[in-house]
């Protein structure tokens, strides 16, 4: 019974809010172009925290929109581009980024792919000079008196 | 009684894989070929007995027997056929259905197909592929059964997803599964060569015909995705770095490192021991990427079975193939001797070097999808890891990629020469050059690094075909000479001048759709006109319409270029029956210069419409791109080495008893 009183709530809500299939809406847009420009690039590094992996500049979710319009408050006050994230990120966390901050708790997320790139070039670079060194040893080195006796019996034979 | 029958042959299935797993390689093992044989009877059984699994589930969906549960939660009898049929791999339990059918198709090739395999690696391999068979069977059988039935049953379904309803889509999740499950044959390969210890270039030549189809079929997979993404979600992007896109393109990258490697393997017999490694990754990835689909871990469109019990069924089977897989790895990964020494400037190097910069984007993407969750599972702390992310992480491994790819062709094996090569490559450098300056004089604006973005696609383009040109000694030859070695080049030759080439056009396609797109948001009033990259569009008003399952409003665009007219495009939007969902139609009129693309939105108070446009310059070219890779990728399983098959190990390499063929 439960069930079906909040699948059919989700419906209503979905249907509520079905019209809206648009992100950045006419009327949300800051006359000062270069303003817009900003918000734009402010707006693609936000996340909606209703969606689905979506950035509240492609979302058309009532709550992006919302912060969509905030970014463009605090931007037409005169705040720079950290201030308005810094203030966004303090009301909802950092959750909120799309691209992690680069501290102590994300540092395995940000260094592991270059340093294993690094450590892997190392250790080829190693591995390539190891046989290179193993080549020119086993090419100066002295033949046995057995190889010799090989060597000769296979260079008379041709 | 369909359902029934099909509910009975997908237990039988279960039995069948099951003498599949342990007949054969228990077989291999005494050597009783009478035994082994059993592995090509049961694999072709087992993919019969599948298919009218299959069958029975498509049946119950296009004649809409809604006394099963499955067709009642997921179809709807106003549907059109197509989507009817679709309907059956939209959902959780048919999409399983149709994964195990892929894997046994699989199976039933190598037992057809297979003829000229030792039998005891056959053996084994068809013993592999049954035991990955019997744990996605158990798995469906005892939690997702799709042949449940229902009672009473109701008069009618509740639909499938309208976004889900479209062409493209329709045909994303086979091509998907078959490059996944395709995978399963690389990884069965590498078991059973760690099983019986003997691994040769004949091996890396057995196995790369299935990985090679694997990848044909994983690469349109993953374009179909884009394409649908771009023009169903209605903002004129291709690729959002979902979770769910990079749970298919990590065996993708893993698949092509594969593909590489094993060349340096088959002609070479070096880098066994990596090339094993990473067929065990590529089937893992393609594992992992089932279970994150599946979980419930991510939620998007693709999570139809957000419910953990089955999540945690699909982490043990994960956790049981992988982790078994690499165990194995481990033992006996010292037995496989390496051979071919090379030079770090040689063909294998270039070899070495793609893999290498393939596998760390790999990387960086895996570390990029798991991270959050990892760090949630950990420390309770919630991140998100958006495209900023790896657009900074994956983005730089692919420059020097792309730099070096029209070197590889070129280099000798064993030692080759850079600065032969780069003078053979001068033709290249020049047209390149001339590509940038034209690029920056063209675009007169956005990101500076764009025109060089350009210059890339444009160079991998050129090396390609200076390769070719190379090889047939055009200009130098006399042409009829010209022909002739045109005809006698071999045909992954071909393949890999064309896969390459299908790169470059799809790098061009990102660099200009990213870096020129123009994009407009505007409201407009019927009669009104507005101008986006020298088209004017003019707004005819909304027109109401009923579709077979939906109804819809029409907008009407008459698009003109310098007074003529060019098209009329009708953005609409949607609205379907069941379940009740707004989706967008966007209007796009293509041309090789790029797509103009309108979004019709919503009803403003003062009658007018919010009305979205973007010009998204070449941006065909990435879809057309990835249609010529595979397209290379088609050319190349075409080889003659390939089709004649693998010649007879020397006798020297094995003391087991010579392979019949």
């Amino acid at each position: 019974m439960w069930r079906l009183i909040t699948s059919a709530l989700l419906a209503l809500a979905i249907l509520i809010s079905a019209p809206s299939v648009f992100a950045v809406e006419p009327d949300e847009i800051l006359r000062d172009q270069a303003l817009e420009k900003r918000a734009r690039a402010i707006s693609l590094q936000l996340r909606c925290l209703v969606c689905q992996n979506q950035s509240i500049d492609d979302s058309n979710a009532g709550l992006a929109k919302d912060l969509r319009i905030l970014v463009r408050q605090r931007l037409t006050k005169g705040e720079t581009d950290a201030q308005v994230i810094d203030f966004i990120v303090a009301r909802y966390g950092e959750y909120v980024l799309l691209k992690p901050v680069f501290a102590l708790h994300t540092l395995v997320l940000w260094l592991a792919a270059p340093l294993l790139l690094l450590i892997t070039l190392f250790a080829l670079f190693k591995s390539f000079r190891r046989r290179k060194a193993e080549m020119i040893s086993a090419s100066t080195s002295k033949l046995t008196k057995a190889e010799k006796r090989e060597l000769n019996r296979i260079l008379k034979k041709t | 009684m369909i359902a029934e029958t099909g509910h009975f042959a997908l237990i039988l299935a279960l039995g069948v894989a099951l003498a599949q797993m342990i007949m054969p390689i228990w077989g291999a093992q005494r050597g009783n070929h009478a035994l082994m044989r059993i592995g090509t009877t049961a694999a072709q059984a087992q993919f019969g007995l599948l298919l009218i699994a299959f069958f029975g589930l498509m049946v119950a969906y296009v004649t809409s027997d809604f006394s099963l549960l499955n067709v009642v939660e997921n179809s709807h009898s106003a549907k059109p056929l197509l989507y009817k049929i679709s309907g059956v791999w939209g959902n959780h339990e048919g999409s399983m259905l149709l994964w195990v059918l892929i894997l046994a198709l699989f199976g039933c090739a190598v037992a057809v197909f297979g003829r000229n395999l030792p039998p005891d690696l056959k053996a084994n391999v068809l013993g592999v592929q049954g035991s990955i068979s019997v744990a996605f069977l158990f798995f469906i059988v005892t939690t997702s059964n799709p042949f449940t039935r229902i009672s009473p049953a109701p008069f009618e379904g509740r639909g499938l997803n309208p976004i889900l309803q479209d062409p493209a889509l329709s045909f994303h999740p086979p091509f998907l599964y078959a490059g996944y499950v395709g995978f399963s044959m690389a990884f069965s390969f590498a078991i059973a060569a760690l099983i019986t210890g003997r691994i040769d270039p004949a091996w890396a030549r057995w196995v790369r015909p299935w990985t090679l189809a694997a990848w044909m079929f994983l690469t349109l997979g993953i374009a179909m995705g884009s394409w649908w993404a771009y023009y169903e979600l209605g903002w004129g992007g291709w690729w959002f770095w979902d979770p769910v896109e990079n749970a298919s393109f990590m065996p993708w990258l893993a698949g092509t490192a594969l593909l590489h490697s094993a060349i340096v393997m088959e002609k070479r017999d070096a880098l066994k021991v990596w090339t094993i490694l990473l067929a065990i990754i590529a089937f893992s990835l393609s594992l992992m990427g089932t279970f994150l689909v599946r979980s419930g871990v991510l939620t998007s469109v693709h999570a139809f079975a957000v419910d953990p019990e089955r999540g945690f069924f699909i982490l043990g089977i994960m956790m049981v193939f992988i982790g078994g897989a690499l165990a194995l790895f481990a033992s006996r990964a010292q037995v496989l001797r390496q051979g071919g020494i090379f030079a770090p400037v040689s063909r294998e190097g270039a070899l070495v070097l793609n893999n290498l910069l393939i596998t760390t984007a790999c990387a960086a993407v895996f570390i990029g999808t798991l991270y959050p969750l990892a760090l949630e599972a950990v420390t309770g702390a919630k991140i998100s890891v958006g495209p900023p992310f790896f657009n900074l992480t994956f983005g730089p491994l692919m420059i020097p990629l792309l730099i070096a790819v029209p070197f590889g062709p070129f280099l000798a094996w064993k030692r080759g020469d850079l600065l032969g090569t780069s003078q053979r490559l001068l033709a290249a450098m020049a047209v390149t050059g001339v590509a940038i300056i034209a690029a920056y004089a063209i675009s007169g604006r956005g990101p500076w690094l764009a025109p060089f973005g350009i210059g890339l696609g444009v160079w991998v383009i050129a090396g390609a075909l200076s390769e070719l040109a190379f090889r047939t000694k055009m200009f130098k030859a006399p042409w009829d000479e010209v022909f002739r070695r045109f005809r006698n080049l071999p045909r992954s030759s071909y393949g890999t001048a064309f896969a390459h080439i299908g790169v470059g056009v799809m790098v061009l396609g990102i660099v200009a759709t990213t870096a020129w797109q123009s994009e407009k948001i505007i409201a407009l009033k019927p009669g009104e006109s507005t101008q986006i990259a020298g088209y004017e569009l003019r707004f005819g008003g909304v027109a109401p319409a009923q579709g077979p399952n939906y109804r819809e409003q029409i907008g009407q665009v008459i698009v003109t270029r310098d007074g003529v007219e060019v098209t009329r495009l009708s953005p609409s939007k949607r609205l379907y029956d069941a379940p009740k969902t707004a989706t967008t139609e966007a209007g796009i009129h293509a041309s090789w210069f790029g797509d103009l693309y309108v979004v019709l939105g919503d009803e403003l108070k003062d009658g007018g419409f919010a009305i979205r446009m973007y010009f998204n310059p070449l941006v065909r070219f990435i879809w057309i791109g990835t249609l010529i890779m595979f397209f290379g990728g088609l050319i190349s399983l075409f080889d003659r080495r390939l089709r004649v098959g693998a010649p007879k190990r020397a006798a020297s390499t094995s003391a087991a008893p010579a392979p019949a063929e």
